[in-house]
């Protein structure tokens, strides 16, 4: 085990069972699968239903930057080079403010759609990248989880491939289950070679008896790829993948998002408007690892996750569908209080979560943590951000929060969607 | 037996050609690992594609630039890591040294540093030729503890006694030397300050070291006090037990199994040939548990491109400028263009190939592939020899059937699952 990270650890076996397969896969049946999607009336509850986007900002997002604490000489002492002035920060009371670029989440807390979760974290913090985003995705501190919060849902509610869709680049180990793993859906609508046709792909998705289980695996990932475009299709404008290639622009090396982050939610919106199946959605923006000369890199990327998610919810606000929808936004640690020589930041432990959509009644939850009684340099949690996974659970996907969240953990609900 | 030699071929290279492994059949497995492990002969095959030379970065001696400048050098700095990401994948497609080319493109993946923030190629090359100027692991980790592109990477640059940064301390514990879990924080904030000092001249391709920014006090680390700096830091990890073992479980990762773990017996002799790292290959290929690791490995992304040139008589040097570019973002959608690892963690692996996207990528791709090659005449039992696949499952053949066309036959059967596992 020592050799395989947890992550990597989480991955594999949410891949690995041998029953672990989405319905259907063995014998790809179109029709029975349009039945549940197609026809108007489905597609109209559909829409009815309440859904997730989970939003992972990958790199360790400076929480302290995000949401600011413009009233405290500490905050100004620990990093003078790095501290927004209060004067610039957008309020949200008389000691916290958002970051100067965050205009569009600042418009969204006006209107009490933003709920701002303050020193979300868990006991014993890990500065490992890999080690802390596991945890959160696992919604497990205590020990290895071999599957994500959202993968375990899949499995205990049996639920088909279509259940949860990343548009990340990746698989996150967030939707693999123990038997069951969301899909990952590209960008680009479903093109294929000349006079390959998807019936050809359908068959080459079949599983052959006895294959090893990563052959079987392959397999199914395109009998996937026919079945989500399929019910995709119609829920989106294809469009050819742009051929843009490296461009060294943002710093990073944290994983993750690696497409823009709004190309990624306007997929949401249309799938969820189209009342594709679909329960949860993972997005995500990578390149929050601001270890040097942070400022600029990020405000780059606050600005980015603003306007992104600021003309999300604006769409959300416009259709019956959309009201149904709501958006969680988290980080795998925040950093520390104090700045380093290289005006950025090390690895820190607590940060703040946003929980935003039209469902939300808006608000601050939890405490501030001190930037006085610090552990070792850095803040102390005052938020287990298992509270947020279940009350998301409870309220969103109306599921039992202390069966998907991890290590036998009870989750305090927090009041953060206005009730129906 | 046969199907041994193919699975080693398959394990230790590129993608063998027919012509490769009825070679090695003739020669059987144990002669076929000692000469991947240990060429004897001078690689033929990678003359044809000598290491170029690249301008020095556009922006050299340049203090000021002004804006256009800067877009300018944006470009150029584009076209010269283009060069050498095709001259890589051309060597790799060439050279006759499979298992040792393979070994230094594991090297890559695993001091896993991106041109995306280190910005200048001439240092991404630089690194390149060093790994595979390192003659073992211990050389290679005290080469890279002082990489421009590696401290660029992981800010050692900014890393001074005033105010440590962590980045390339805690990385060179957790990814590069002992794993995660093998030491403490403490460990990990002493290790920053023992690689204070390094500093980047940019224009020089080089490190330099400036006493008045190393933090020359007294680190506990794992346990022992003394002065660490960069290299008796890398000396002291290397002399730790965790670390021969922790390569040796990365290798086994890579080349075995990426699901299950090593098996204790098959580390132990791996680690008795550290740190030379192509012995310890040459102790997993001789392994039970080495042939035992059949079908849980999906191959990545640049063994999946590499090899079909090579069994298809391609070259990447060759492919026209629309082709290359092509290939390039096919490679950046599978998840692994190469000088652009997505994070200091490395590649993915398994089942993280895998993804829907990932399908939808490659079909397409192997749809461009196939359209390079001009076979008159394809059946699925010539191309099954072609791409070396022991045999095509029903399933494909029954995929394979629907079709008498070379170029789409040739798409499904390099898209199929059987040529994507090993």
């Amino acid at each position: 085990m020592d050799a395989v990270t947890r992550r990597r650890f989480l991955l594999a076996s949410g891949v690995a069972g041998g029953a672990a397969i989405v319905a259907g896969a063995a014998q790809l049946d179109l029709a029975g699968l349009f039945g549940t999607a197609s026809d108007a009336a489905s597609r109209e509850d559909h829409r009815k239903t309440p859904k997730l986007v989970v939003v992972t900002l990958y790199g360790g997002n400076d929480g302290l930057n995000t949401v600011v604490p413009y009233a405290s000489s500490a905050y100004y002492a620990a990093r003078p080079e790095l501290a927004y002035a209060p004067d610039r920060v957008l309020r949200l009371n008389d000691s916290l403010g958002l970051n100067p670029v965050m205009k569009g989440l600042s418009l969204l807390w006006s209107q009490q759609q933003l709920a701002v979760v303050l020193g979300a974290g868990y006991p014993k913090p890990d500065r490992s990248h890999f080690r802390s985003m596991d945890i959160w995705q696992s919604a497990s501190p205590s020990g290895p989880a071999n599957s994500g919060w959202v993968g375990r849902w899949l499995d205990g509610t049996n639920a088909a491939p279509e259940a949860a869709v990343s548009f990340e680049p990746m698989l996150p180990p967030l939707l693999a289950g123990e038997t069951r793993t969301g899909a990952c859906v590209s960008i680009g609508g479903l093109k294929l070679p000349a006079g390959v046709t998807p019936n050809m792909v359908e068959v080459l998705g079949r599983r052959e008896p006895h294959e090893s289980e990563m052959q079987a695996r392959a397999a199914d990932s395109y009998a996937n790829l026919i079945k989500i475009d399929q019910l995709i299709q119609g829920a989106t404008a294809t469009g050819a993948p742009s051929g843009a290639v490296v461009r060294p622009d943002i710093p990073a090396t944290s994983t993750g998002g690696a497409n823009v982050l709004s190309e990624q939610l306007s997929r949401v919106a249309q799938c969820v408007e189209a009342g594709v199946p679909t329960r949860v959605y993972s997005v995500s923006l990578g390149g929050f690892d601001t270890h040097a000369a942070e400022r600029v890199g990020h405000e780059l990327l606050l600005g980015q996750l603003d306007q992104a998610l600021a003309s999300f919810v604006g769409r959300l606000a416009r259709t019956e569908a959309g009201q149904r929808v709501t958006v969680v936004v988290y980080s795998e640690f925040g950093r520390r209080v104090r700045a380093n020589a290289s005006d950025g930041t090390d690895h820190g432990t607590a940060g703040p979560v946003f929980v935003l959509g039209p469902q939300v009644a808006g608000g601050l939850y939890g405490e501030q943590p001190s930037l006085t009684d610090l552990d070792d340099g850095d803040l102390k949690a005052t938020t287990d951000f298992r509270d947020v996974i279940g009350t998301l659970l409870a309220s969103v996907l109306e599921a039992d929060p202390a069966r998907y969240v991890g290590g036998g953990y009870k989750p305090k609900m927090l009041p953060l969607l206005v009730r129906d | 037996m046969a199907d041994d030699l193919a699975l080693l071929l398959r394990r230790a290279g590129f993608g063998p050609t027919p012509s490769e492994l009825a070679a090695a059949k003739i020669a059987g497995y144990d002669a076929t690992v000692a000469t991947l492990t240990a060429p004897t002969a001078p690689d033929v095959g990678a003359l044809l594609s000598p290491m170029p030379v690249l301008e020095p970065d556009p922006l050299a001696g340049l203090s000021n630039p002004t804006d256009a400048q800067r877009a300018k050098a944006s470009v150029e700095r584009w076209e010269q890591t283009k060069r050498i990401t095709q001259w890589w994948l051309d060597r790799l497609t060439v050279a006759d040294h499979q298992t040792r080319e393979k070994l230094w493109f594991f090297w890559h993946g695993h001091w896993a540093t991106s041109v995306r923030k280190v910005i200048r190629p001439q240092l991404m090359f630089l690194q390149h030729r060093s790994l595979r100027s390192s003659l073992d692991f211990a050389v290679m980790a005290h080469k890279m503890i002082t990489d421009p592109a590696l401290v660029s990477w992981l800010d050692g640059q900014t890393n001074t006694r005033d105010a440590p940064n962590e980045n390339l301390g805690r990385e060179l514990m957790e990814l590069f030397m002992l794993g995660i879990g093998r030491y403490t924080e403490r460990d990990v904030k002493a290790a920053g300050r023992a690689l204070t000092g390094w500093k980047i001249d940019y224009d020089g391709a080089r490190t330099f070291f400036s006493p008045a920014a190393h933090d020359a006090g007294k680190k506990n680390i794992l346990g022992v006090t003394r002065n660490f700096d960069a290299h008796s830091l890398v000396d002291y990890l290397l002399k730790q037990d965790r670390c021969p073992a922790y390569i040796a479980e990365r290798l086994w990762f890579r080349y075995a199994s990426s699901t299950e773990p090593i098996p204790k017996s098959t580390r132990d002799s791996m680690v008795y040939a550290f740190p030379n790292s192509a012995s310890m290959l040459r102790k997993l290929f001789e392994d039970d548990a080495f042939l035992a690791s059949a079908g849980t490995l999906v191959k990545q992304p640049t063994e999946w491109f590499v090899g079909a040139m090579r069994q298809l008589g391609l070259r990447p040097g060759e492919l026209s400028d629309d082709m290359l570019d092509y290939s390039l973002n096919g490679l950046e959608r599978l998840g692994q263009l190469p000088f652009a690892p997505p994070s200091v963690e490395g590649w993915p692996a398994g089942a993280e190939w895998l993804t829907v996207g990932a399908a939808h990528t490659r079909l397409n791709f192997a749809g461009r592939i196939a359209q390079l090659v001009h076979a008159q005449r394809l059946t699925p039992e010539s191309m099954a020899h072609i791409l070396t696949i022991d045999t095509w499952t029903n399933r494909t053949y029954a995929a394979l059937k629907a079709t008498t066309d070379p170029q789409r036959l040739l798409t499904l059967g390099l898209a199929s699952p059987e040529y994507l596992v090993t």
